[in-house]
Formats: C-alpha cells, structure tokens, sequence
C-alpha cells in the first residue's frame, strides 16, 4: 500500500541518519571501542521488520543497531548505549554489540555464535508451540564458522521454524567473500535445506521473502536459508576505513546504482505514491528526529558506580 | 526411612523430579535419550517423557550447547549434557560468551536459565585428554554459578536447585563417584530436597586443622581424618559443595578455629581452587589465626598419564592429604 512504501522509505531513512550519526559520534569519541555500522544494509533489517510480526524473534552479530530499534527500541535508548549512558538500552552496560529487545536477542560479539542460539530460539518457538519463526543472521564471513553447519544439522533433523538469514555485504571484515568461501553462492550451503538468494538493496524483494520465509517455517516445512545480498558503504567498523580492500569506484558504483533508499525512491516517485518534495520532507523530518535523540542520549548520565554489582547474582 | 542410594540414583531422581515438576525442562545432550545417557545417568527418562523432553543431539557441542542457550533465552529451562567436560571446551564460548555473560550485559533483559552438567575431571584410565579438571576455569568467570558434588544427597540437592536457579549453572559431576553409594535421609529422598548453592557442609567436625575439598577427594579427606583420628589429630572436614560463589565464610570460620589449613583437589596446582581459597583466607580476617602457611594438595601438574602406576600418583591419595596434613601442623 501507499503508506506502507512511505514508511518503508521513512524508516531506512531514519536509520540510515541513525548510523551516520553514530559515526559522527564516534568521531567526536562520545562513543568507544567497537562501533560496526549498517549504512547501506537498511533494507534488509527495515525490510524484515515489514515481514514479521512481534512473535517472531531475530537475532543477528554485533551490526546490530538498526534491528534493535525497529525490534520495538528506541533511536534515543540505542545512541545512549553507545555512549554507555544509564538511558542507554543496556543501561550502559552493554555497548554497541550488546542490545536487546523482547524479540531480539542481540546484538552478539562472537562471529557465528548468534546461529545456534537463535536455532536454540527456534526451537522454543516449536516446543512451546508458537506459530512464529525465528531469524538467525549472520555475515559471509560468519558463514565459514562450523557452529553454523552444526545449527544446520540440527534444526534440519528437528525440523526446527529457523530462517538462516546470511547478509551477505561481500567482505567479511577485510576479507572478500571470494577469499574466504570457497563455495559463494551462500544460499546453497544448508546442504539439504532449501536456498533462497534475494537482491537486498530491494526492499520490497527483502519483505516478500521473509514473509515467504515466515510462512514456510511456520507452516511445519523445517529450516530455510536465505541469503541477503547487500552492501556497507563504510568500513567493517569504525575503525576500518573500508578502502584498503575495495576501490573507491566499487562503493560509489554500488552508491549510485544500487542503493536501497535510492532504490525505493524511484518506485515511490515511478508509481506516483509521492512526489520529491514528500520525500525530502521525510529526509528533513528523519534527521531532526536522529538529532533529538542525539541530543537527549547525551544529557544522559553515565552509570552510577553501585551499577558495577548489579545483574549478576 | 534411610536408604542406600548412588549418586547415579541420586541424579537421575532429581531429573525425573524436576522433568515432572516444570513443563519448560528437558534434557539434551549426547546418548542421552535413547541410549539412556553414556552413563545411565539418564536411564528410563526418554520412555517415560519422549522426544520432546530427552533429546539426542548429533556430535556438536558447540551447536548444541548455543542452542540449548537459545531455547533458554527463549523461556526454556534446558539442561546441557556434555558427556564429559572435557569436551566442553569445544563449547566454551557458548558456556561464557552467550550465557554467562548476557545478564549483565543486558542489564537484566535476558536471563539464561540453563543447567550445563556431566563428569569432570580424573576417571579411571582414560589419559589426558579425557581427566581434565574445569573447576577452576569455569569458576574463574563471573555470571556463572559453578557446583561441584560429593555424595548422593549433594548430587540430588544441588541438580534440582541448579535447575531452578534463573542463572547458567555448571555442575561438575563425577563418574567414579556414580557408582557409589551414600546415605541417603528420608527428606533428602522428598521431591521438594533441595540444596543451597553457595553453602559448603562441614562432613567432619575437628578442631587441630581445616581440611577443604570438594568431589572426589572430600571422600579421601574422611578417610584421611580417620587415619589421623587414631594419632590423636583431629580434621574438620568441608565439602565446599559449590565452587562458585564460593562459601569462604565456611572456611574461615574453621580456621579461626583450627589455625590450620589443607585444601585438597583433584585439578592442576597451577591457578586452581586450592589457590583462590588460599589468596580469600589471607586476604580476610581468618589469615591471622593461621599458625602455619596453608597447603595445597592438587592434581599433579602433568597431562594425566595412562599407566595404573602413574595415574594413581596423579591425583590426591589419602596418604598425600596425611602428609600435608603433618607438613602443616609440623609432626
């Protein structure tokens, strides 16, 4: 529908703001250690969330942010988190890679650990007979762990409601896919499980699949692989400058040609749903609301010293 | 009315009890279903609960273990076999990483709900790579509770409070204790027998010198009391029954009271319980009634060998616990 594509726009658009802001932040040093960003990969977290309903749960590595606010969080909880501010959603105690809603469970620092947890999480959903699925992401790099083809085994023979979501930006940290993997076509690596490939600077493609990819889990049909094709503009994190591996040419070429918001954009403006103007009063409207939350995480305070023992028995 | 029971008997009663008890529990691990548990710990559950409550996972401690994680994350109360710890170390990551730790990092959202449990430490002839002791790495990090049994009633007692507690509990069993029978009390035998994690039992009072242990060798220790019993010494004997959050309280009380302090273990020396026990008691009020430095009798500082010979040498004997004994009150 008409307001479905204009909020499909606002809200990549908001958390495209969202990341550069905190690349901004970082900048600055009001955010520390590590700080991985999603900017150019909006369409796959924006396109899942218009798939799925609140019963369903994602769980995805430490390029975590925009999923956590779209899982039902908030611009402001997560930039606060960031800054280690007690508004922050881990109070201040988790950071970039550790945030959490009630269906999302993080936000996960080990590379390839989220996948048998969120088949862990499945498997609750199958258990406690859920009609809901689970979505376990991961990068290409994260694809090679052996933890992922023990997930797969397992939710296969189980017949777990597991989508194997594989985001596959093409480099794993500074390591091009085609380095790492010796077989790329990372939709086909679940072995017997069936392989879906979508073009995910499409957000409409995105959303299609995962409600396809809903509906099979749920309807009893056992795991799925899908692998999401997409791509970051920035480094791996911020402290990659994300050049050294790729060509200047490269990233402005998927820029210019294939970027998700840019891409949306056409099909609003082609199909006659809004018009430029519309548009860049989405653009005006999702800056100030990133900025708002900037500037409200940073009257924040930091975690008072009585914290230290809290949350551990 | 008293009975004899195995600590085997012990563990698998509490299983069945609390299986029974709580819908959102159930077993997974290796052989654990159909096989009835490579150790028969779990013998009769999968007949009686069936392939939802008992499940039998493929080969993959590590995909295992983060799923059992996952599902505990998710509402469950999963309890992990790892068919000895020793191969928990390919799942270590998920142990620490995603269960230990998400509470606090989560600030309380998440809460993992989930039991880690199997044989640890020396069995009888199956070498180095099969005797590890992981009472000290596991009890080294903080967000995990750590138990380690002795007898059938601790078996019992501290598996149905693992279960219950809401945070990721390692218990630290051990195969040649299953097999051995205890006393067993009527209460201890009830449903709703539960044990306190973070209390250590005082098996023996004494009064010339502490001696701390705990699995195995809080046996070694009641029989080394009793062959020092006859020279006229007389041991306090503490089953620390829970090594982390450790109840040094219990040991510092003894020492106050005896001066006198020998901890007993199976793991290696180095970094180990027997050291951290050492470090607490100087570092609290109970260091300035020591009379003499405390002594530690550990595991031998070598990847456990084969030989009947040499594997007996690597663990604590009871005439070694004697020995440290008369080293520390110098007789």
């Amino acid at each position: 529908t008409k307001e479905e594509l204009i909020d499909l726009y606002t809200k990549m658009t908001t958390m495209r703001r969202m990341e550069q802001a905190a690349d901004a932040l970082y900048k600055q040093k009001m955010i520390r250690g590590f700080c991985h960003l999603a900017i150019g990969q909006e369409a796959v977290s924006v396109g899942m969330e218009a798939a799925i309903d609140g019963d369903d749960r994602v769980i995805t590595s430490y390029r975590c942010h925009t999923f956590a606010v779209l899982r039902g969080g908030t611009i402001k909880g997560v930039i606060a988190e960031l800054m280690g501010r007690v508004d922050g959603m881990s109070f201040g105690k988790g950071g970039s890679m550790h945030i959490f809603t009630p269906s999302f469970f993080g936000g996960n620092g080990i590379v390839g650990a989220q996948v048998p947890v969120g088949a862990g999480i499945s498997l609750a959903q199958k258990y406690l007979k859920q009609k809901s699925c689970t979505f376990a992401l991961y990068g290409d790099g994260a694809s090679n762990q052996g933890q992922v083809f023990e997930a797969y085994n397992m939710a296969k023979l189980w017949n777990l409601p597991c989508v194997f979501v594989c985001e596959n930006n093409k480099y794993g940290m500074g390591t091009s896919a085609e380095r790492s993997s010796q077989n790329t076509a990372f939709f086909t690596r679940g072995d017997q499980i069936p392989g879906l490939q979508v073009n995910a600077m499409d957000i409409l493609a995105v959303k299609r699949a995962c409600q396809w990819a809903k509906e099979w889990t749920t309807s009893g049909k056992g795991p799925l692989v899908m692998e999401m094709v997409t791509y970051r503009y920035g480094g791996h994190s911020m402290s990659d400058p994300g050049t050294t591996y790729r060509t200047r040419d490269e990233v402005q070429q998927m820029r210019a040609q294939h970027d998700a918001i840019a891409g949306l954009k056409k099909y609003i403006t082609e199909w006659g749903v809004a018009d430029e103007a519309q548009l860049k009063a989405i653009d005006k409207a999702a800056k100030e609301e990133v900025d708002v939350a900037v500037e409200e995480a940073k009257k924040s305070p930091f975690p008072d010293l009585k914290e230290f023992w809290t949350d551990i028995y | 009315a008293v009975s004899q029971v195995t600590v085997r008997d012990a563990l698998n009663q509490a299983l069945d009890e609390e299986l029974e008890r709580d819908e959102r529990v159930f077993l997974l691990g290796e052989e654990v279903a159909q096989y009835d548990g490579a150790y028969k710990i779990s013998r009769g559950l999968w007949k009686k609960y069936g392939d939802k409550r008992v499940i039998d996972t493929p080969i993959s401690e590590m995909g295992f273990a983060g799923i059992a994680v996952g599902a505990a994350m998710a509402g469950l109360r999963p309890v992990c076999e790892f068919m000895t710890f020793n191969f928990s170390m390919q799942a270590i990551d998920q142990v620490i990483n995603s269960a230990a730790k998400s509470c606090y990092m989560s600030a309380g959202s998440i809460s993992v709900p989930i039991v880690f449990r199997g044989p640890n430490g020396a069995s009888a002839g199956v070498a180095a790579q099969h005797s590890q002791c992981f009472a000290a790495w596991y009890g080294h990090c903080p967000g995990l509770k750590v138990v380690s049994p002795w007898s059938s009633e601790d078996a019992k007692g501290l598996l149905k409070a693992s279960i219950r507690d809401d945070n990721p509990v390692v218990m630290l069993e051990s195969e040649l204790l299953y097999g051995v029978p205890f006393e067993m009390s009527e209460q201890a035998q009830s449903k709703e027998f539960v044990i306190p994690i973070g209390k250590a039992k005082i098996e023996r009072p004494g009064t010339h010198v502490t001696l701390v242990a705990h699995s195995r060798p809080v046996g070694h220790c009641i029989e080394a009391a009793a062959v020092l019993s006859k020279e006229g010494v007389e041991c306090e004997v503490i089953n620390l029954r829970t090594i982390r959050p450790m109840d040094i309280e219990a040991v510092e009380a003894s020492v106050v009271k005896t001066n006198h302090l020998v901890t007993v273990e199976g793991g290696w020396p180095q970094f180990g319980v027997g050291a951290e026990i050492c470090a607490r008691i100087m570092e609290g009020p109970a260091f300035n009634y020591l009379d003499a430095p405390a002594v530690r009798v550990t595991g031998a500082d070598v990847p456990m060998p084969y030989a009947k010979i040499l594997e007996d040498n690597s663990i604590p004997q009871v005439k070694d616990i004697v020995f440290a004994v008369k080293k520390a009150l110098n007789i």
